[in-house]
Parts: structure tokens; sequence; C-alpha cells
């Protein structure tokens, strides 16, 4: 039974849900029957996750170009956009802090919403956008055109070889992007302030590093392990389990960014909380 | 009756003598309240081509995934090469299924990889020793067995319809299975290419002397293939004998396949 429900939780979500309507249910009852099955089989999905990759034998090439093709490729896109937010969120705070007379203030401030918080959950966005979508869709239509099973048939368990590798390498690869769109970021900080007035590069960074301490940097970091597992989870779990038919891989890439984005959203507000919890 | 025909029929009978590799007793499958198979019995002997005849969505697909354990069955008994499949473990299972190969309704090719990783990719997995150069000669044998060796470095999009399913076929074939599924390996071909992979299942059976179940629309291609054909209806079996026999069957609706 279980395994029956691994494998195939969208029929058991139509079953059900012809079962509900033949019993005369109301819609929200299947609404709700619906949303607990898809919980459901989420987790199992998670548990079968942490099931397979702790049993050999490990998918370590596999592993390795998927990293590659996932972290390496967004490169790019991630610089480009930590950029742009670096210098935006300083042009945009200056007016502020000149009202008050603390233009001096501007790096550590900037430095502080950045590392702590903008850097991270914008490439985590990114990150959805990019990879959570290629991960549902690539998946999908492997479903669709049937290449997992015959995976399967050849010997080769799909589960390992696709879903693993792929979940590992997103969260493996998330909190390196993340860092990486951090320390853009911040060059893009100095192009800002530097569009008005002089700031040297030594007094720039020596003011970044007096603002950040520790304290920023760790739970930051930590988060973002976080949300590239939310990310690759949610993409391979809408990919693997997407309906047969072409519709499904469009449906699945979508639904997978939606959803991966929202799981960033909840993750970092309950990683907020726990931080402000041990801060105090 | 020719002499061609006499020399098919001996050996027709010669093949149902043969030991069991696949028995089917009581098998049944549902999806939801869609019952789907309802009642199988279904032995397939070593070295014969068997063909399934049925109208679409009669559950064909379904059958023949019971047997690789792509679906699986709600009741009654499997037993494969001699081994009932419900008492076997994860691993022993993965062995069993090794020595069946099935070929995919839609070809199933890795899209991400070229022709050439595409054979190279059960032949990695199967065995983790084998040498560079074991695998270059198995690959550019099984392109000859199929006639694509000028695509092997092509990406599976840029072959036509026939050339994928060929590709297909020598996918499955590089690992010499001892039993063959064929999921209507012609259709959506002309004539003259159906006619080629017909004849390539009836090499692979000769050569290899493998047992495969072969499902097809295409009369043409059964006429050519089976040494005995099987027609589902509403989740059981209708009718069954050889080509020859069903031809002039007394049940109108079995005849109408064969027009
Ligand atoms: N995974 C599945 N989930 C739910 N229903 C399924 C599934 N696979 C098959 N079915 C149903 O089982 C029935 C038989 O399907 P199957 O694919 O075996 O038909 P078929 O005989 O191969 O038809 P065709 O000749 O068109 O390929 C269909 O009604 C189909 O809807
Ligand atoms: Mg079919």
């Amino acid at each position: 039974m279980e395994n029956v429900l691994l494998q195939h939780p969208e029929n058991e979500i139509q079953e059900t849900a012809e079962l509900s309507e033949s019993t005369s249910e109301s819609p929200a009852d299947s609404v709700f029957h619906k949303f607990f099955l898809e919980v459901s089989s989420i987790t199992m999905f998670t548990l079968r996750f942490f099931k397979e990759v702790l049993k050999p034998p490990y998918e370590f090439k596999e592993l390795m170009n998927q990293s590659f093709q996932i972290g390496y490729k967004s490169l790019p896109l991630v610089a480009i956009t930590g950029f742009i937010i670096g210098l935006v969120l300083t042009i945009q705070s200056r007016p502020t802090l000149a009202k008050f007379g603390a233009v001096s203030w501007l790096p550590g401030m900037v430095a502080v919403s950045l590392v702590r918080e903008i850097g991270p959950v914008i490439c985590a966005l990114i990150f959805a956008g990019k990879v959570g979508s290629g991960i549902g869709a690539e998946l999908a239509s492997m479903n669709v055109t049937e290449q997992i099973d015959a995976m399967q048939v050849s010997g080769t368990n799909p589960f390992k070889y696709l879903v693993v590798t792929r979940v590992l390498s997103s969260t493996l690869m998330l909190p390196l992007l993340a860092v990486f769109a951090d320390a853009v970021g911040l060059l893009g900080s100095f192009v800002g302030v530097n569009l008005n007035g002089h700031v040297s590069a030594f007094l720039f960074s020596s003011q970044i590093f007096q603002s950040l301490d520790f304290r920023d940097l760790f739970p930051a970091f930590i988060k973002t392990f976080f949300f590239g597992f939310a990310i690759g989870l949610v993409g391979s779990y809408k990919g693997y389990y997407s309906n047969k038919g072409t519709e499904g891989v469009g449906k699945a890439a979508n639904s997978a960014v939606v959803f991966a984005s929202l799981m960033v959203f909840i993750i970092d507000m309950i990683a907020v909380q726990m931080t402000s919890l041990f801060q105090n | 009756m020719t002499a061609a025909a006499t020399h098919r029929k001996a050996e027709d009978e010669n093949k149902k003598n043969g030991s069991v590799v696949v028995k089917m007793e009581h098998l049944k499958k549902s999806f939801g309240n869609n019952r789907v198979l309802r009642n199988i019995d279904l032995a397939i002997h070593k070295g014969e081509n068997l063909v399934i005849l049925g109208k679409s969505g009669t559950g064909k697909s379904v059958l023949i995934k019971c047997i690789v354990g792509l679906v699986d069955y709600d009741e009654g008994k499997l037993e494969i090469l001699g081994e009932d499949v419900a008492e076997l473990k994860e691993k022993a299972l993965g062995e069993l299924r090794k020595k069946i190969g099935f070929l995919f309704q839609s070809g199933a090719l890795y899209d991400s990889m070229s022709v050439r990783e595409n054979l190279e990719f059960p032949l990695r997995r199967q065995s983790h020793s084998i040498s560079k150069e074991q695998m270059d000669s198995l690959v550019k044998e099984a392109l000859q067995n199929v006639g694509l060796s000028d695509a092997i470095d092509r990406a599976p999009s840029a072959l036509s319809g026939g050339m994928r399913k060929r590709l297909g076929l020598a996918r499955t074939l590089i690992l010499k299975p001892e039993i063959m599924l064929y999921d209507e390996p012609t259709t959506g071909l002309d004539p003259i290419t159906s006619k080629e992979i017909s004849g390539l299942i009836l090499e692979i059976q000769n050569k290899y002397d493998t047992s495969s179940v072969i499902i097809t629309h295409d009369i043409e291609c059964a006429k050519l293939t089976a040494n005995r054909i099987i027609v589902l209806k509403d989740g059981t079996f209708a009718a069954e004998g050889t080509y020859s026999e069903l031809e002039k069957s007394a049940d109108a609706w079995v005849r109408s396949f064969f027009e």
C-alpha cells in the first residue's frame, strides 16, 4: 500500500476525489481532502529521499554533473541580480540617511540588510525560478515520455539517480551562490556609494566589516541550505509525480516555482524567528 | 499450403512445448473503479513470439508492464523464469528485471544524451567493470544490428520516428535480455519500415532464442512475427491461436482484427 501511494499519488488523489463525489460530500471537503493527500504524499517523498540518500550505491558522478548544471550555470544570473540589488539598495537608502545626517552609515546598513536578508532571499527566489522550474520541467518531461520508466527497467533506481542527485546539488549549490550574490551585491553597493561622492575601497570595506559580525553571517548562511533543499525537493516532487500528458510539463514547472518560492518565504520567516530567539 | 508455411506451423507447435518463462495465474489489476485486467491466465514459452491484439485501452500495455514490474498487480500470481515475483526481495527482483527487455510505445529515449550515450547508459549501470573498448564494440554492434551506425553522435531529437524506434530497440537489446516485451513496435511507421522492424524481431528470436511478447495493432507485423496470438477483451482473453486459426475464427469480432 505504501509503495503504491509512493508511485502514484495522483491516482490516489483522483480515486479519492471520485469516491468523495459518489458519496456526495461538499466540494470543500474534497479540496480539504486533496490538500491533505498532497501533504502526505510530499511528506512521504521527503522520507523516501532521506532513506535513499543514505543507501549505497551513491551516484557521485551524476551529483557532480548536476552541481555543475545547477550551480555553475546559475552564476551569471545571480551575479547580475546581486549587483543590481546592491546598487539600487544603496541609491535608494541614501536620501533617508541623508535626512538624519547619517550618510556615513550607508555601507554598513546596506551590508547588514544585504547579507542578513536580501541577498539570500533574492538569490533563493531567482534559484527557485531558474532551477526549481528547470528540475520540475525536466523530470515531468522525462515522466511523460516514459524515460523514468525506461531507467527503472534498465536496472537503475530513478529516484536515486534523478531526485536524490538534484536535491543534494541544489542544497549544496544555493549557499555558495548566495555567498557569491552577497559579494557581488556589496560590489554593487560600492559602486552606488561612489556615484555621489567618493569613498575609497578601504574605507568601504572597513565600514562593512565593522557592521557585520558572525551572528549576522552564520544564520543567514545556514538558512540557505534549507532554501536549496526545499527548492530541489519541490521541483523534483512536482516533476516526478506530474500528470502524464504534455500539459503536465508546464503545470509541473509552474507549480514548482510557485510552491518553492512560497517555501522560501516560510522558511525565511521560521529562520528569523529562530535566530532572534537564540540571540536574546 | 506452401513449404514455408508448413515449416512455420511445425515451428509454432515446437515452441508451444518449450519450457515456460513467464506464467500468470488469475492476475488482476484495477485503477480505482477501472478494472483493467480481470482474470489473466497466461504462459509464455521459451523462444516463442506471442502477439497480443486488442482494442485501444483494453490494458495491453498494463499487462506487459506488470511483467516488468512498472505496474504492481493487485491479485493473482506471476512467475518469471520460475520465480514467484511476490516472494522476491527488492535486490533479487532487480536482478530478475535485468533479464527482461522492454521496448516502450514511445521509444523513451533519453533526450539529454546522444545516441551513443543512450546505448552506454544501460551498459554502465549494469556492470561497473566494463572497459571502454568493450563498451565501444557493444555499442557499434548494437547500432549495426538496427542499421543506425551513421547516427552514433547525433541527438535523439534529430532522429526520425522509425530511427527512434530502432534506437529504442538497440538500447533494449544491448543487454541481451532473455525475455523481450515490445509495446507497439511498428505503430506510426510506414509499411516498409514496419516490415524491417518485424524482420528485426524475428532475427532477434532466431539469433538469441529470446521469448517475446509483441503488442501490436499492425496485422502485418502479427502475421510475420507471431507463433501464437492472443486477443484481449474486457480484461480477459477472448481468443487464442495461431494466425491462420484466428483468421478463420467463428467469432466475427475476433475475425475483424484480421481484415
Ligand atoms: N498509471 C495509470 N493510472 C490510471 N489508469 C491507468 C494507468 N495506466 C493505464 N491506465 C488505464 O488502464 C487502461 C488500459 O491502458 P493501457 O495503456 O494498458 O491500454 P492499451 O491496451 O495499451 O491501449 P493502446 O493500444 O492505446 O496503447 C486504460 O483505461 C487506462 O486509462
Ligand atoms: Mg498501450
